[in-house]
């Protein structure tokens, strides 16, 4: 069975690693202007965003404003460096330049942004004075992506204004990855002939799956790459989906076992048409049967469309879609064999 | 034995066009395939006093009762699990006529479903909350099992494997829907009818479907009215008196996802519902003329004719390929053309015409028809009909 969680690295590699988690990047840096009205005009203009509020002041105050207000999605706008210090970097690391040299030494030498959440505390006004701070939130375990092997990293950026104030923070998630040599093993198949630089095109996250008291653990699971089945804890029968209650013998209590990972194609799937754009296609969804004796939908992986026949004996394989899902998929048992 | 069969009776039936793009609110297509069904019966909306619809509608009954005139209703109701819920819209208004409940139901359902929310475009992006229906979902969406045609080629799949049929028994069924509507003016194929080759050549949606196992979406709305049998004798249609209603929801019944059951090739939901059927109406499948199979996809209706008893089980698509649907077969089956060549209205089109084959004013009106069995949608609990003539 893969174990793509821990990576090929050393322990001593991760402890240096997940040192960085809670450490200052950027200690705390004002913006280089104040907030202004030309820098705002130029950003409405650019993004063709009409609302009146950001120019005009009689409309501001008809919206219950004291003034005009900058569009909220320019806190970032107002503490970047500008271009000269781009091409010109001062001399001097920052924490990081220090954390992007240590994912290099790991192999992780690519990168792409893959989220930025923002929360907003309150609008800025012309004349306020903008600072950001920068802290590592987490640094995840080595994921299976669509472009590669890499690790998610999550900073908090903190926005201030002269007093101090919060007035913005900003949850940023970079993957930094290793550039894969050919395109990665997709769950679900990849077009035949498809050339090979779409593959590596970020694609939008996969459907949330809805969380609830029922499902929980079984998701919480499978994030620690977990293939759990639920069981009643009276009658000892396995179900899944999870419920609340043993149609066996109606007990409410339940516990899990985990399952040994492998079973066989009951049924499956290729779909082609409509396409959800955080899917590659054509794509294979599968039934597979347990040997524990449970079903389950999934993805089958390293399989052709036209090679997936139903009976297949597969084993478990774990696609991590994006940092806070990770699923079970499987894989021909025929090919882990050989690779052995 | 049960105060239902023979009870009440569907006097009128009304629809508006069936279209890709009406360009009138969902409520408005509500309101005229209504007031259409009040009129083809005969009556005024004052004489109506109870409303059955879906849950999947988006007009509540009482926004047609008061743009319509209606007044008071004594009853209403709603059915859940989609297009299963067609043939349980008249359940629940034959209950109530039959109790004395209410004396003029309306059963309708109007969408536009082409040209609004298209339900074949997947559950993918639909909103995420933690209900148990909501998280149903969560089995399928994240891993891209999405759209009822995946759903219902997983069932598909396995049918193929255990019982050897082929995409060419699945295209049988579209050939035949298609043929029928080719002659049915209403129908949005009406005049296209399809070869076995253009079957064939049609692209895949989710293997093993190609795009021609798939009903069409469509903009558009159906309604009828039921009453007693004595009062509909009275009305200016002859009566299609309603020998059974029935719904049926299986052992460990899932949305369109019963995957975890020991087998998946028959629908037992369906079974259910057909049991049922023939015990109300004291009938057998050889009393039956004319069948309307629920035609989402194709696949499904060879189990159906196995469940409801028509042909054994995995022999569906030999009944098919025998002839036996169309016309001039035994079994002559959606004969206004199907979901697949009239409308996809979430079945209630189905139930008209098997109200038309009872008048005998089919428009592909196979002879004389005595009694014809409805279905509702399959892989969702579901529901079923036998219509009768008067005696």
């Amino acid at each position: 069975m893969s174990d793509h969680g821990s990576g090929a690295h050393s322990g001593e590699y991760e402890d240096r690693l997940q040192a960085w988690v809670g450490r200052e990047l950027l200690t705390r840096r004002f913006g280089q202007d104040p907030v202004n009205v030309p820098m705002i005009r130029h950003w409405v203009e650019a993004m063709a965003d009409d609302n009146p509020i950001y120019l005009d002041e009689s409309a501001a105050r008809e919206a219950g404003r004291d003034g005009v207000v900058a569009p909220a999605s320019m806190a970032q706008a107002w503490t970047m460096r500008g271009y000269a210090a781009s091409v010109r970097p001062d001399g001097e690391p920052t924490g990081m330049d220090e954390l992007t040299g240590l994912l290099a030494e790991g192999g992780y030498t690519s990168v792409v942004a893959t989220d930025s959440e923002f929360e907003f505390e309150r609008e800025l006004v012309p004349g306020d004075r903008v600072s950001v701070e920068e802290v590592v939130e987490a640094i995840s375990p080595e994921k299976k992506t669509g472009l590669g092997a890499g690790r998610f990293i999550t900073t908090v950026r903190t926005y201030r204004d002269a007093a101090g104030e919060v007035v913005a923070t900003q949850r940023w998630r970079l993957l930094r990855f290793r550039p894969a040599e050919k395109p990665a093993q997709e769950p679900a198949g990849k077009p035949a002939g498809k050339p090979e630089g779409e593959e590596a095109e970020a694609r939008p996250l996969r459907p949330r799956p809805a969380i609830n008291h029922d499902n929980a653990f079984w998701f919480e699971a499978a994030r620690e790459h977990r293939l759990v089945i639920q069981r009643c804890a009276d009658c000892k029968s396995l179900r899944h989906p999870p419920g609340p209650c043993c149609p066996q013998c109606g007990s409410f209590a339940w516990d899990t076992v985990e399952a040994k990972g492998e079973g066989h194609v009951y049924s499956y799937v290729v779909a082609h048409h409509p396409r959800h754009p955080a899917f590659g296609y054509p794509l294979v969804i599968a039934v597979v049967e347990l040997t524990e004796g449970t079903r389950l939908i999934t993805n089958l992986t390293g399989v052709e469309p036209a090679d997936v026949q139903i009976g297949m004996p597969v084993v478990l394989d774990w696609i991590d879609p994006d940092p806070d899902l990770s699923l079970p998929a499987f894989r021909p048992a025929d090919a882990d064999a050989k690779e052995r | 034995m049960s105060v239902l069969p023979g009870a009440a009776a569907i006097a009128g039936i009304g629809a508006t066009e069936f279209s890709k793009e009406s360009g009138r609110s969902e409520l408005r297509l509500a309101c005229e395939a209504v007031l259409a069904a009040i009129t083809d019966a005969g009556l005024q909306p004052s004489d109506v006093d109870g409303m059955v619809t879906f849950t999947a509608d988006t007009s509540s009954e009482i926004h047609i009762a008061r743009n319509l005139g209606i007044g008071e209703l004594k009853f209403f109701s709603r059915i859940g699990h989609g297009g299963g819920a067609a043939c349980g819209t008249v359940q629940q208004a034959a209950m109530a006529v039959a109790t004395g409940v209410a004396d003029v139901v309306v059963c309708y359902r109007a969408f536009n479903e082409r040209s609004g929310t298209r339900y074949g475009l997947g559950q993918a992006d639909r909103p995420v909350d933690v209900s148990a229906d909501r998280a149903a979902y969560s089995w399928m969406t994240p891993f891209g099992l999405s759209t009822p045609a995946q759903w219902v080629a997983m069932f598909a799949r396995r049918y193929m494997h255990e019982y050897g049929a082929t995409s060419e028994d699945f295209g049988r069924i579209a050939v035949i829907d298609r043929a029928h509507a080719a002659k049915n003016p209403a129908a949005w194929f009406y005049g296209r009818p399809i070869t076995l080759e253009d079957h064939q050549a049609s692209r895949w949606i989710a293997e093993p479907l190609r795009l021609l196992d798939c009903c069409q979406e469509s903009d558009g709305g159906q309604a009828l009215v039921v009453v007693s049998a004595d009062r509909a004798r009275d009305l200016p249609h002859p009566p299609a008196l309603i020998w059974g209603a029935a719904q049926g929801s299986g052992n460990d019944q899932h949305m369109m996802t019963s995957y975890y059951r020991s087998e998946i090739t028959g629908i037992p939901e369906m079974g259910l519902v057909g049991r049922q059927l023939y015990a109300q109406s004291r009938l057998t499948p050889g009393d039956v003329q004319a069948a309307i199979l629920y035609d989402h996809f194709t696949p499904l209706v060879l189990p159906q004719l196995e469940e409801l008893g028509f042909c054994p089980k995995g022999e569906g698509k030999d009944f098919v390929a025998d002839g036996n649907l169309e016309l001039g077969g035994r079994l002559p089956f959606n004969t206004h053309g199907g979901q697949l060549g009239e409308a996809y209205i979430h079945g209630m089109n189905g139930i008209a015409e098997g109200v038309r084959l009872i008048r005998g004013t089919s428009v592909n009106q196979p002879g004389d028809v005595h009694n014809v069995l409805v279905t509702a949608g399959t892989g969702v609990p579901t529901s079923g009909l036998i219509l009768g003539a008067d005696a």
